[in-house]
């Protein structure tokens, strides 16, 4: 069931949705959001887009496997623990960098953490509903 | 610098197959640099290792539990650490070649890569967690490379042994070390040679005894876990060569060395190591008299090599130590040597059988000078290391008063054997009359032949020069060992006594085995050990009764209906909680007073009917709506008291379930009622018990004082240390970063579950 109208608001929806959650993951050390959520309402941006187009489409704009950010989360979020060691500190301790400007306020790895989790909450919910929307294809 | 060199390790491992796709028609030439590096990086420290320094080095990993990866290069390790770093050289150089024709050589690098860090790891550290680590690193890379040509049923089986063998043993190796860290209050295996007299002592040294030994010999595989070495012949030749003949292997007798000084001096100790060996060692070269394949020959060689330098650290005298030293050295170049030797030959000649090769030398004329040199150190011929090796070991058990002369016979029974193995292996495939062979015989590339000739080579120079080549760090490695130096300097010539009798003598019974096993081969044939004899059946049988449990646990408890799951969890989890619980509250809890306001009542009401909708519909698509909407209810609740964290997250799962429930409707078959009346009012009860269970809880939490302090400090800890307001989040990516890390990594495994699920059901049709 093909329906142009919400085919072509979830293109705009989508990266509406898509920013949304960018702010949840980046707001998310001081205000209500955080990397869990923010992959949550990624995944179902692109829910909403796969809902509209068909899963050929979803997953001809997402390009790659989700199991690849479903690595890359993993990954970041473990090399995330690392630099502490490098500065002789232990493993998992925050480093964090104070930018001076307004806009990104104090950096430091916990965010890459948190970043780490967006992805891989992102890839975990997107390889579930392909796989099973796949299967109705078939 | 010990820790940046093992990480480096890693780190150009995981990059071998970038390198491999690139360079591959010389690979071999660029491997060789990566253990020759790291060859030359360690040498630097000798002259500060012979010097009597011992170098230590510590990295925090969890302080806070005594886990830290701290690191030691003594005697022992450092004569560890060249054997592992020397031999690799050879055998990368000659995996660039032999590995060309295997399907994806380049992963074979990875493993070997990630082996040889681990493996030196191991010989490295100074923290039970570390080494425990490393150890099973190695164990876990072992499996790997026997599996390697996984589409061979045998070399899956071969890999899942040897990984359950080695692996069970490390189980019982970490009880024990966890013990012997409890004795003794340190993770720092250094900490623990000062309180010797006090483990010694302490009524849990025995149970810390034993299980190390456990750990040590299935890695080293002796009796009676040798049975998974000669099956890990599987693995590609240069995996034999280095994993099962020169290094891996050797990690158990490693650790028995290592904690000789922490464990030993106990007739416990001594006694099961002296008679563990001497039956490994006796045993396996007499399980190699009717074998026919050049590298179970060899293997079972290896493990009475193995077995002999359990014996010698069972025994414990410094002459002793001194055996085992060159002994382990010589073992090293030699056994190497000549596993490369054989795969040069399978490679030749397209078989391995040595009741087929014969006359090989005029082809190979390279290879048949390596393999004798190698030969030779194997037998204990003059001038090689090998000879001084064996003289040693024997003087070593002329010491002995008691048990000197049983023990004495053994060992030259079990060395004659070994040289009859070493004929037929090393000598035999070389001379004689050329038979008809899978593929004509050519002479091995030149960079198949270095790395073999190279070692062989540094046996004969060893056993020329001893003393320049050995001296100094048997020294240091006696005071690893024994916390005492040795005096003694090592000799080639100890002129003509009852040793170099002795040594002649295992030579002539060596020839006398060959003789006897030419005349017997026909009647041995089709004759076996009856199976119950055999350790290896008896593992057989544990796996096969395992299995048939995990069958029936999994028939019991995982039949595959989620409703019974469900059963399952919440039956038990009141039934513990309520046990729990029982005591700790004796009188019923006091209904606070309820100041309800008017958004509260209407939020309940709207969960009540919507769950009344949802049990009493017959259409799945209400009963996955009205499941949203009591999903949405409750993350209201979430708002009204104050967790907009929780409530933003359970939306979004909601609508995420939702879009997922209406995926999975599509596939399911129509509605029908597939409960009894009866296991509808039992799922009716069990949820009612849990709903008033769940109920009493809230009431009890809230009734008692439950302050631990917890809250008051992440509130207190949240902006200063997390540099966050969000203590939710602080807590999520910061304080309990670890957790949080744990739950995203079942996450991960969970979606290939899934995946894995559907793909195997949509290929097997329903299952």
């Amino acid at each position: 069931m093909y329906s142009i109208i919400l085919a072509t608001a979830s293109r705009y929806l989508l990266l509406l949705l898509q920013m949304f959650s960018l702010f949840l993951l980046f707001r998310g050390h001081n205000e209500p959001g955080g990397g869990f959520v923010g992959g949550l309402v990624a995944a179902a941006a692109y829910a909403l887009y796969f809902i509209a187009n068909g899963i050929a489409e979803a997953e001809k704009l997402l390009k790659v496997d989700p199991f690849y950010l479903i690595a890359a989360g993993l990954l970041l979020a473990v090399s995330s623990t690392m630099p502490s060691l490098a500065a002789g500190m232990n493993v998992m301790t925050g480093i964090w960098f104070d930018t001076g400007t307004a806009l990104f306020g104090k950096v430091g790895t916990p965010l890459v953490f948190d970043t780490g989790v967006y992805f891989l909450v992102l890839g975990v919910t997107l390889k579930i509903i392909f796989s099973l929307a796949e299967g109705d294809l078939q | 610098m010990l820790f940046y060199l093992l990480m480096i390790g890693f780190a150009i491992s995981a990059a071998a197959p970038f390198f491999y796709r690139r360079f591959r028609a010389f690979f071999g030439w660029i491997a060789v640099s990566f253990p020759l590096f790291l060859f030359f990086s360690f040498s630097s420290f000798y002259p500060r290792i012979s010097a009597g320094e011992v170098l230590r080095e510590t990295v925090f990993w969890v302080p806070s539990l005594g886990i830290n990866l701290s690191f030691l290069l003594d005697g022992l390790s450092f004569t560890f650490v060249l054997i592992i770093t020397l031999v690799g050289a050879a055998v990368f150089l000659y995996a660039g070649t032999y590995m060309k024709h295997y399907e994806h050589a380049a992963r074979f690098f990875v493993y070997i890569g990630l082996f040889m860090t681990s493996m030196l790891g191991l010989v490295l550290s100074d923290n039970i967690a570390a080494m425990f680590v490393f150890w099973e690193l190695t164990s876990i890379s072992s499996f790997l490379l026997i599996g390697f040509s996984h589409h061979k049923e045998q070399s899956r089986k071969s890999a899942i042994q040897a990984l359950l063998v080695t692996g069970g043993g490390g189980l019982a190796l970490l009880a024990g070390l966890i013990l012997l860290s409890g004795i003794s209050g340190t993770m720092e295996i250094s900490e623990l040679y000062p309180q010797h007299a006090m483990i010694v002592s302490s009524p849990l040294y025995p149970a810390a005894a034993l299980l190390v030994m456990i750990g040590a010999f299935t890695k080293s595989a002796q009796f009676p876990f040798h049975f998974w070495l000669p099956n890990a012949m599987e693995a590609p030749t240069p995996v034999s060569a280095y994993l099962h003949s020169a290094t891996m292997v050797k990690a158990g007798i490693y650790l028995l060395a290592r904690m000789n000084h922490v464990l030993g001096g106990t007739a416990l100790w001594q006694d099961s190591l002296l008679v563990v060996g001497a039956v490994t060692m006796v045993c396996s070269a007499l399980l190699a008299f009717n074998q026919m394949d050049l590298k179970k020959l060899l293997a079972y060689s290896t493990l009475s090599v193995l077995g002999t330098l359990t014996m010698m650290i069972g025994i414990g005298s410094r002459l002793a130590i001194k055996a085992f030293f060159i002994y382990l050295i010589a073992h090293s170049l030699y056994k190497g040597t000549l596993f490369l030797v054989a795969g040069t030959i399978d490679h030749a000649a397209g078989t391995r059988d040595a009741g087929v090769l014969g006359g090989l030398g005029r082809a190979m004329p390279f290879t048949m000078a390596t393999a004798i040199l190698a030969s030779f150190s194997m037998m204990g011929v003059i001038p090689l290391v090998g000879f001084i090796g064996k003289e040693t070991l024997y003087a070593s058990i002329l010491e002995l008063e008691e048990w000197g002369r049983y023990l004495i016979a053994a060992a030259v029974v079990a060395n004659g054997l070994l040289v009859m193995i070493t004929l037929v292996a090393g000598i035999r495939p070389f001379f004689g009359s050329m038979r008809r062979l899978p593929s004509v015989p050519h002479e091995a590339p030149f960079a198949m032949l270095a790395g073999p000739a190279c070692l062989a080579f540094f046996g004969l120079l060893a056993g020329l020069f001893p003393d320049f080549f050995m001296g100094a760090m048997l020294d240091r490695l006696a005071s690893s060992v024994l916390a005492d130096t040795l005096t003694f300097r090592i000799k080639l010539w100890h002129g003509f006594n009852e040793v170099l009798f002795l040594s002649f003598l295992t030579l002539l019974c060596g020839m006398l085995f060959y003789a006897a096993r030419v005349k017997l081969l026909p009647y041995l044939e089709g004759r076996h050990i009856p199976p119950v004899l055999k350790p290896s059946s008896w593992y057989d049988a544990a796996l096969a009764g395992m299995l048939k449990v995990a069958r029936w646990q999994t028939r019991m408890l995982q039949n595959g209906s989620l409703r019974n799951y469900i059963t399952i969890i919440v039956v038990t989890a009141v039934a513990l909680g309520v046990s729990a619980l029982a005591g700790s509250f004796s009188a019923f809890p006091e209904i606070p007073a309820l100041d309800v306001t008017f958004y509260e009542v209407a939020i309940v009401s709207i969960i009540l009917v919507s769950i009344l909708v949802l049990i009493t519909s017959s259409s799945r698509l209400k009963a996955v709506i009205t499941l949203g909407v009591t999903g949405f209810s409750i993350g209201i609740i979430f708002i009204l008291y104050g967790a907009p964290d929780l409530a933003l997250t359970t939306f979004a799962i909601e609508t995420l379930g939702v879009i997922l429930f209406v995926l999975v409707l599509y596939r399911l078959p129509r509605f029908t009622s597939y409960s009894t009346t009866a296991s509808r009012v039992r799922d009716a009860v069990i949820a009612f018990v849990f709903g008033i269970f769940m109920a009493l809880m809230v009431l009890f939490t809230v009734s008692g004082e439950l302050d631990s302090g917890l809250k008051r400090y992440f509130a207190g800890a949240s902006l200063p240390e997390g540099k966050g307001r969000n203590i939710v989040n602080v807590i999520l990516v910061d304080f309990r970063a670890i957790d949080t890390l744990g739950e995203i990594t079942v996450l991960a495994v969970a979606a290939i579950g899934v995946f894995a699920m559907l793909k195997l059901a949509l290929k097997g049709g329903s299952r």
